[in-house]
């Protein structure tokens, strides 16, 4: 099992052994499959009767050195989808443009009602993340990845709740509740205990949600080496975004340390 | 494990990846904010493996008048890259009658580590000074994302550093604390990095222009310190 | 034009014996035919507006736009022929994008007149096109704001930059006007299209240069300069087509957008009461009357 970046569209070397490259050409065609430098870890959201709450850490790691601190990996699209980045940076960057470049072809085709601070935003986060997961699945199929894992949070055409992710095969999934990285294996199960299924999901409150993502980002806190406590938080619904970018990790629990010693036959 | 990953400890850069043969900035670089602009840094080691190919290496490179970078990685490549964004800096200075920002060079730098990332081995800092945005401080890492910071630091000596910036970082410093911590931190990353060594060179950009410092270390990094007559190149 | 018909005027690629190239003059009466459009540049925006003639009672109301938007700041109205003017537009949005390509920032508005006048000149030097039958305000607000750099990640520091001048405004509301020949300036306020000598003279008594006058003020003077422009042709119908850029602290939040539908005819209404004052003064008209089938 590895969660780092780095692993991430490799078959495992547990089950199929290490990659041999010995009877690759050495000098073949150009080799554009790079590996991820600068990396963000989990991004974790989960859907909630009227919205979705979506979070982050603010940390962009370099290897094992926590490089970055400040650097946000929650990006709000319009009024109705916010999109979460795991992986590496740079291509989050680059994703970034991408989308800057969208949306304004988008305003060229429909500049909507001037005026409207409302403005339905035509591009909703379904279409969003359709048009994602084409960039994302062309781009591993030209053997240059982006590196990413990206959860796109927001509201569909019928302002329902909409979650799904697409990582940097293309592959596409949606749940209740989601998370990349290693949050797919800790945080989910915490969400999933909160909502189930989608029957659940819409029954849940937004309080409800937001508490227990924030209680997902504390356990990644305290065993993703490649976490840290500062993050940001986003949450999505009908009458706009709220995102917060420099929320601290609260009601950690460390003291009972001081009931733990030695390792099995030191008392004190 | 593959050519261009970084090592597990994160920092040091798959030597597999330079050329043969390739002379490498085993470098400590880095720039910070300051009251009134922004100060360089950097030491002046180059090796070819264990030797050092040039002692009194300037690893600090002006791209326009008040936008210098600091180089990291592989001398060839950094160079290269600094020799492009000059020359985009100098035509947009003349097409646009108006001198470029700090932003318009860390963007052009990033397009190209970026674009060029599988071809290239660069860790640059980019710091610049404008009377409207004052000084800033860009850090554009190997894989090619562009970070803005309040202080940068780089190369394979910031790692041994890393404690001793963040313990004496302040902001809003005055240029002669400002190059006390640069002198302070450099002279710690040469003692620990095997690859860092030399004389420590800086340039401290504000409203005056350009400005080089010099620091050596037989006399303990203590001067001769600025350097008269010598603004730009 | 004592040269026409002596075949100095058949291509592009020959001058006339006195210096002058018939393609490009004759392109310049394309847009003398073409509805008025007008650019005023205000103290904090810039407001522009088209006199649409209506072509035809099968024509949707409102369809059509002939304003358009350039990265999210600029905004282009074009005199003339508007295929020419569609493929101007394209061709800004391009430039438009590949300076964001290689910047990461919006392209400043003088950059983009700068290249447009360039391209326009480009069709009057080649046997092979012919020039753009064209005349296009183009104006922008070009953020005061410092820019970051488009997807860069962190902060800086706390207390801000170092080091900084005061009194380094920059941005602002910028206007100008690109010719079929190529040929562009910068103006306070700018006129083209069949009705551009009225509107010109109107423009001139705003004292624009003195640079007081305020977008709202604007938006009503221009909604008047159109209707005053439009009184050489009556008998035709016309919409008026109206958009803003406005400051960042502005109503459009430095976005070029259109003038919303109420200011927009709260602006027709005063015009429409200016022009019916104006002619109740000469004869009793039948003035106003156009005024009706323009609603949407």
């Amino acid at each position: 099992m590895n969660h780092l970046p780095q692993a991430w569209g490799r078959p495992r070397d547990d089950v199929y052994g290490a990659y041999n490259a010995s009877f690759l050409p050495q000098d073949g065609p150009k080799q554009h499959t790079q590996s991820p430098i600068v990396t963000g870890t989990s991004v974790v959201a989960m859907k909630f009767k009227d919205g979705v709450v979506v979070a982050a850490d603010n940390l962009a790691s370099y290897g094992s050195l926590a490089r970055f601190t400040d650097v946000k990996r929650l990006r709000q699209f319009n009024t109705r989808a916010v999109l979460g980045f795991g992986g590496d940076v740079s291509d989050m960057q680059h994703l970034d443009r991408l989308l800057t470049s969208l949306s304004l072809r988008e305003n060229y085709a429909d500049p909507g009602s001037s005026g409207d601070e409302t403005d339905t935003a035509s591009l909703d986060a379904k279409n969003l993340h359709t048009y994602l997961s084409k960039v994302m699945y062309k781009r591993r199929t030209d053997f240059n990845p982006l590196w990413n894992h990206i959860l796109v949070a927001g509201l569909d055409d019928a302002d329902k709740p909409f979650l799904a992710s697409v990582d940097l095969l293309g592959t596409t999934f949606s749940a209740p509740s989601l998370a990349t990285g290693f949050g797919a294996h800790l945080a989910v199960p915490i969400l999933r205990r909160v909502a189930p299924d989608e029957a659940a999901a819409e029954t849940l409150s937004m309080d409800d949600a937001v508490n227990a993502v924030k209680e997902a980002m504390k356990v990644l806190f305290y065993r993703d080496a490649r976490s840290l406590d500062k993050y940001s938080i986003a949450v999505i619904r009908k009458d706009g975004v709220q995102l917060k970018e420099d929320e601290k990790l609260e009601g950690q629990s460390w003291a009972f340390a001081e009931t733990i010693r030695g390792y099995g036959t030191q008392i004190h | 494990m593959q050519t261009g990953c970084i090592s597990e400890d994160g920092i040091h850069v798959d030597m597999n990846h330079l050329k043969k043969g390739e002379v490498n900035l085993g470098t400590s670089i880095m720039a910070i904010n300051f009251r009134d602009g922004v100060i360089l840094g950097a030491d002046s080691r180059t090796t070819t493996g264990a030797y050092i190919a040039n002692r009194v290496t300037d690893k600090l490179t002006k791209v326009h008048d008040t936008i210098w970078c600091c180089r990291s990685g592989s001398a060839a490549d950094t160079q290269a890259v600094a020799d492009i964004v000059q020359y985009h800096l100098g035509m947009y200075g003349i097409t646009n009658d108006e001198a470029p920002t700090t932003q318009t060079a860390a963007a052009i730098f990033q397009e190209l580590c970026y674009e060029n990332k599988n071809a290239l081995s660069a860790g640059m800092i980019i710091a610049g000074y404008d009377p409207r945005h004052g000084g800033q401080v860009y850090s554009i890492p190997l894989g090619g994302s562009l970070h803005k910071q309040s202080y940068a630091i780089g190369g394979s000596g910031s790692t041994y550093i890393y404690g001793y910036c963040d313990a004496n970082w302040r902001e809003d410093m005055s240029e002669a604390d400002g190059i006390a911590f640069v002198r302070g931190a450099l002279a710690e990353a040469i003692k620990w990095d095997g690859s860092s060594g030399g004389v420590i060179r800086m340039v401290v950009l504000t409203d005056r222009g350009a400005e080089r410092h010099l620091y050596l270390p037989d006399v303990g990094y203590e001067g001769p310190g600025r350097q008269p007559g010598v603004v730009g190149e | 034009m004592t040269s026409i018909g002596t075949g100095y005027d058949l291509s592009n690629s020959v001058f006339s014996p006195d210096g002058r190239n018939f393609q490009v003059e004759y392109a310049m009466k394309a847009v003398e035919n073409g509805g008025t459009a007008i650019g005023i540049r205000c103290k904090d925006g810039v407001v522009f507006a088209m006199e649409k003639l209506v072509v035809s009672k099968l024509v949707k109301p409102g369809a059509n736009k002939k304003i358009s938007t350039v990265d999210k700041n600029i905004g282009i109205v074009c005199s003339g022929l508007m295929p020419d003017g569609r493929h101007f537009v394209s061709r800004a949005r391009d430039e438009a994008a590949s300076w964001r390509g290689l910047y990461k920032a919006p392209i400043p508005t003088s950059a983009l007149a700068n290249r447009m006048g360039s391209y326009v000149q480009a069709y009057t030097l080649y046997s092979s096109v012919r020039p753009f039958g064209l005349t296009s305000i183009l104006g922008g607000w070009d953020s005061e704001a410092e820019l970051p750099v488009d997807g860069q990640v962190g902060s800086g520091p706390k207390v801000g930059a170092g080091g900084k001048k005061e009194g380094q405004k920059r941005g602002g509301p910028f206007l100008y006007m690109i010719e079929p020949s190529g040929l562009y300036w910068g103006y306070y306020g700018a006129a083209t299209g069949k009705g551009r000598q009225s509107a010109k003279s109107e423009l001139e008594k705003l004292n624009l240069s003195e640079g007081d006058i305020t977008l709202e003020q604007g938006v009503k003077e221009a909604a008047r300069i159109i209707y005053v422009a439009h009184e050489d042709s009556k008998d035709k119908d016309f919409e008026l087509e109206m958009s803003w850029v406005s400051s960042l602290d502005g109503p459009t939040k430095g976005r070029h957008e259109e003038v919303p539908k109420a200011l927009r005819e709260e602006a027709e209404a005063l015009a429409k009461k200016v022009i019916e004052g104006e002619d109740d003064d000469d004869e009793e008209a039948e003035g106003g009357a156009t005024g009706d089938q323009m609603e949407e």
